[in-house]
């Protein structure tokens, strides 16, 4: 596929073979990407996979080491993100990083206002160029609010007027779902898909294969810093692509084991904070799952936090196999055999700047110690135990936390608590960002633990997670419990109906 | 167990405990860069410095840093979690009066001591209050009492000075240990050093210490009370400077509102010498005591060799700006090279800074 038999037009973006090592670490071995105008293209891998360090190529935020990167079939080679941007080529992340304090007009047009006489900046013209840009997206946004405050979905839209308005022929989006509700997914898609019209090359990576069924045409599965295949998505399954992406047949997503259900080990009544959430009551039982679903916002994190201590609520009560748990106090919860394996692994979950073995042992730091003392030897032990048992990735038990893959970290904070031995394991979003492989194992081991006889309340927003694991679904909404239905009765509409219908469900 | 079995596909895992070998863990360390400094300096200053190796000269030098040396313990620990106590000189002087007052009223002098040092107590409580229950930053709070506990000295003596302290205490604060230009003092500083290494590096408090420094809220969801923790660090660096104010009466023989003052910035700027990050979560107290000496070497060298005040001071200064740039250098370059490499691994990682 190489110049030879060059088309009449040579596709917007073509790389090939392309190579980028950090020292003795390859993070791409070989990475390829055809890339055609007019089209929206998926590119998906598990973590790990290379997909970032190839998209930070296309950004010129690294320089390949090797392989060939054509743009419009013109050989490029891009020394800083200004290159890549003069080519034509936008990057939209996750996270956008706009001036908080600015208005939306000037955040578009940062660094390159249109001028005026006397070198005035025309603010004049430069409004009328935003509001044409976000008439020609179909967006409603008033171009002369701050920016402090918009959602991310809003402020991604920004990033993509700042990418037309530069005229850019590339648009790269990595995982810009990731933190959106469904109608702002959808107005986004409406967006790609007029840009795609418009014949400009867009790349869309997301975790969610649905989104990529929904919106793109072609995909690229990575696997392991490789190229594995090109396929337009009309001809792949959901099967297909994650037998490619994970090397292997992922037979079982979910493997739910049969446990035998115990008596009622977490108990929560009544627990009430005014305005974040009213009189939440449930039980969790001895080898367990049940599964805490709801739209985001709903109020689940929050209510775990309560349960755990970290954060206070008014009134109600925790009891953990009948004892009462005090409010605000995670240490005694953790003493009465409660662990949160929290939803923000990176701030809350983890300290990243610390080795695995001391993130291991931060929990049981006070139980690992011998006659009050505690050395370098007695954490490596510990943590060497666990590693193993939830088989980490990482080149050494002192490496820092922070250099571990998403999936890897997720394990180092699930060994964290394990090592706590706890009686009740709450864990919010457990698989959120992690890729295929890591997720099973996550589920398999959750499995396991409720087998053992472990009661495990799990908070997720997605569906077949919930749906998969959870013996009994708890939904709630706008801070209230408003779902109670047993695995048999748990389908996707009865959940859903119960996340966001009006009515209240009698519990 | 089950869990590892589960996957029989996968071999099981081993693990090296570290990355790197021995030799580079001890050896490239900011710790192990002072301590070879420190040796530099004392070597050359003996080499030609004359009479800088005489006991009277360690006596004197070593008798003079005890109270940053003693100090420095405790603020390790507090800017380890990322907090500061500026008060510290002020307690020092607050304490001095106190001593100072108290004998004068005819108190013996145990009980004189035994009231400044909770008077320090005291001094701490207030600072760790403000940090922890009122949730203001240790950097204001301190600022604030440094003048307000310096004020009240100043206000309860005025300016005047008590000279007239039992000459038991005052010769005990001046003896050396037997057949050594060592002074007793050191003995007391060794212990208490060797109370607060084992705090700080080998148990679950000091694992803590080092966990709030980087990630507050990791701490506090791994079941650490950050509040109560900065609390104590407080009335420890309070109590500890409360001491050091009766020692540094009983040394000079003087009780005045404006002793030790200005020691607050000596001991901050030898503990982050002595390789303390001042971003929290990293240093270790071997290197905070080199750092202590290695000032005061220094310092004392130079001025036996006839240089002028203002120009150690000069020096002392570029020694701290480059040494908390290097580090801040190694740090960067230790992190592009982590995160390049953490980057190339990891699919899902956080939007760097806008290519705007």
């Amino acid at each position: 596929m190489q110049s030879d038999s060059t088309p009449a037009t040579p596709p917007a973006l073509e790389l090939s073979r392309v190579v980028k090592s950090f020292g003795a670490v390859v993070a791409l071995r070989s990475g390829s990407l055809r890339l055609e105008r007019g089209s929206i293209h998926a590119l998906v891998g598990e973590n790990g996979a290379g997909k970032s360090t190839l998209v930070k190529i296309v950004a010129g935020l690294y320089r390949r080491d090797a392989g060939t990167f054509l743009l419009d079939g013109e050989p490029v080679d891009f020394h800083s993100t200004a290159e890549s941007k003069a080519a034509g080529i936008a990057v939209i992340y996750q996270e956008p990083t706009l001036f908080p304090d600015l208005s939306v007009t000037e955040n578009i047009f940062m660094g390159r206002q249109p001028v005026g006489r006397l070198g005035r900046i025309d603010r004049r013209a430069m409004r009328e160029e935003a509001v044409a840009i976000f008439d020609r997206l179909g967006v409603r946004l008033d171009p002369d609010r701050l920016t402090d405050g918009l959602s991310i979905a809003d402020q991604q839209l920004i990033e993509i007027a700042k990418a037309i308005s530069l005229d850019a022929r590339v648009l790269v989006m990595d995982e810009p779902t990731a933190a959106l509700s469904g109608v702002e997914v959808e107005r986004l898609f409406a967006v790609a898909r007029s840009l795609r019209d418009e014949g400009r090359a867009l790349v869309f990576i997301s975790h969610r294969f649905d989104e990529v069924f929904d919106l793109c045409d072609t995909v690229t599965v990575m696997r392991d810093g490789a190229y594995i295949d090109t396929l337009p998505v009309a001809e792949t399954t959901i099967d297909d692509m994650v037998r490619m992406m994970v090397g292997r047949d992922v037979t079982e997503m979910f493997p739910k084991l049969p446990a035998e259900i115990g008596p009622d080990v977490l108990e929560v009544d009544g627990l009430t904070q005014p305005g974040v959430f009213h009189d939440v009551s449930f039980t969790v039982r001895a080898g367990e799952i049940v599964g805490l679903a709801g739209l985001v916002g709903a109020g689940r994190s929050e209510v775990a936090r309560a349960i755990f201590g970290v954060d206070p609520y008014e009134s109600g009560s925790v009891r953990v196999s009948g004892a009462a748990l005090p409010p605000g106090d995670p240490r005694a919860s953790m003493a009465r055999g409660l662990a949160l394996v929290p939803e923000d692994r990176r701030r809350q979950g983890l300290v990243l700047d610390q080795t695995v073995a001391r993130n291991v042992t931060l929990a049981i730091r006070g139980r690992l110690a011998r006659h009050g003392l505690i050395w370098g030897r007695i954490e490596n032990e510990a943590a060497r135990t666990w590693a193993s048992r939830l088989e980490v990735k990482t080149a050494a038990l002192d490496a820092e936390t922070g250099t571990l893959s998403g999936g890897n970290q997720q394990k180092v904070v699930l060994g964290k608590w394990l090592a706590s031995d706890p009686k009740v394991l709450i864990v919010d979003e457990p698989t959120r960002g992690i890729d295929v492989g890591t997720k099973a194992e996550v589920h398999r081991l959750l499995s396991q633990l409720a087998q053992r006889g472990l009661a495990v309340l799990m908070i997720s927003s997605e569906l077949p997670e919930v749906l998969g694991m959870a013996d009994r679904v708890l939904v709630m909404r706008e801070g209230r419990l408003t779902g109670e239905l047993d695995r048999a009765d748990a389908t996707p509409e009865a959940v859903m109906y119960a996340a966001t219908a009006d009515q209240e469900v009698s519990r | 167990m089950t869990t590892a079995t589960a996957r029989t596909e996968q071999v099981a895992r081993t693990y090296v405990t570290h990355a790197r070998p021995l030799w580079r863990r001890t050896l490239v360390t900011r710790e192990a860069a002072i301590i070879a400094l420190l040796a530099v300096v004392v070597a050359v200053s003996v080499a030609t410095v004359p009479n800088f190796d005489s006991p009277l000269t360690v006596t004197f030098l070593l008798r003079e840093i005890a109270p940053i040396l003693l100090i420095a313990l405790p603020m390790t620990l507090i800017i380890v979690t990322e907090e500061i106590d500026l008060s510290v000189a002020s307690v020092v002087g607050l304490a001095s009066v106190v001593t100072g007052l108290c004998v004068q009223a005819g108190w013996p002098f145990p009980a004189a001591m035994a009231l400044a040092v909770a008077v320090g107590s005291v001094a701490g409580m207030i600072n760790g209050a403000l940090v922890t229950f009122v949730g203001l930053p240790s950097l204001a709070v301190t600022i604030g009492t440094l003048a307000l506990f310096r004020g009240i000295a100043v206000g309860l003596l005025g300016t005047t000075a008590i000279t007239d302290f039992p000459e038991t205490w005052t010769d005990l604060a001046r003896t050396n240990v037997p057949g050594t230009p060592v002074p007793g003092i050191m003995i007391v500083f060794a212990l208490l050093a060797v109370v607060f290494a084992v705090l700080l590096h080998f148990t679950p408090f000091g694992r803590s210490l080092y966990a709030i420094g980087l990630n507050k809220e990791a701490a506090a969801f791994s079941g650490i009370d950050v509040g109560m923790t900065k609390f104590w660090l407080f009335v420890m660096s309070g109590t500890v400077a409360g001491f050091a104010g009766v020692y540094f009466t009983l040394l000079y023989n003087n009780a005045r509102g404006d002793n030790a003052t200005g020691m607050e910035l000596q001991i901050i700027a030898a503990v982050l010498l002595g390789g303390v990050s001042i971003f929290g979560g990293r240093g270790a107290l071997h290197g905070v005591i080199a750092g202590v000496l290695l000032i005061c070497t220094l310092g004392s060298a130079l001025r036996l060799a006839g240089v002028t005040s203002d120009i150690i001071n000069v020096i002392t200064g570029v020694l701290l700006i480059g040494s908390v740039v290097s580090a801040s250098l190694l740090t960067w370059l230790h992190r592009k090279r982590v995160a390049a490499v953490g980057r190339g691994r990891a699919g899902v990682v956080e939007a760097p800074a806008g290519p705007s």
